[in-house]
């Protein structure tokens, strides 16, 4: 799957995008997971109680969506447009 | 024009071109045009440069997806909707929100319940940068969050 870093998070975590392979019946919560186990930053931002956003195919999704392994997946802070 | 145009660009924007898009149009009786602008301060600081972050994409589909909600819900001749990215100025212009519709309460409450939904919606995020030379992505304001939700209530 691809994930995609937007605005204060993309400057956080250094990237803008990554490939990661999805498991089987992989979800929002499951990705959360394995990325907060990366420690640091990530476990910083990504905690719960943390304000960010997580999109799946271009929507914005609760942690129990489910991720297809040709998902692509965003995670972005509270927007702040207009 | 299609009922609903959205277009998110690096460009500045005409609001009289804008405009003469509904020249001649006599079922349009009202049009609302809301710009909105980078402002010199923000939380007490002073700010000397804007730049708009997006995801490409989802923005526009969020986009065309409020202006729909919003021809749903009023009677609405069409919903305009054009959204700048990159470095920005002070008093550069941002967003532009047109509604026409036949009267003109209905162009009113659209155009502010769109601005509504797109500062909470659409994904964007603004980096200022201040006049001493740092810079600070901006943070969401739940103001904005409670401006939006007032529009859920069923209308009357």
């Amino acid at each position: 799957m691809q994930i995609l870093y937007f605005g204060r998070l993309r400057e956080v975590f250094g990237r803008s995008e990554e490939f990661l392979p999805a498991p089987p019946a992989a979800s929002v919560a499951g990705l959360l997971t394995v990325l907060r186990e990366r420690g640091g930053v990530w476990a910083d931002e990504l905690a719960e109680g943390r304000a960010y956003r997580v999109a799946v195919d271009q929507e914005v999704v609760a942690e129990g969506a489910p991720i297809k392994a040709d998902s692509e997946v965003a995670i972005f802070p509270p927007v702040t447009g207009g | 024009m299609d009922k609903v145009s959205v277009s998110v660009q690096a460009a500045d924007f005409d609001l009289a071109e804008e405009y003469g898009r509904l020249a001649g149009d006599a079922a349009v009786g009202a049009i609302v045009q809301f710009v909105g602008r980078v402002r010199d301060h923000c939380d007490g600081n002073a700010i000397d440069k804007l730049t708009l972050e997006h995801y490409p994409g989802m923005t526009e589909k969020v986009l065309t997806e409020i202006g729909e909600r919003a021809l749903a819900r009023w009677d609405l001749h069409s919903v305009r909707i054009v959204h700048r990215i990159g470095p920005l100025d002070l008093a550069d212009q941002i967003v532009l929100v047109q509604v026409a519709s036949a009267h003109r309460e209905a162009a009113f409450e659209a155009a502010q319940a769109i601005m509504d939904f797109l500062k909470t919606e659409a994904p964007f995020w603004k980096q200022e940068a201040t006049a001493g030379g740092g810079t600070r992505w901006v943070d969401a304001r739940d103001k904005d969050d409670r401006a939006a939700q007032r529009w859920q209530k069923d209308p009357t």
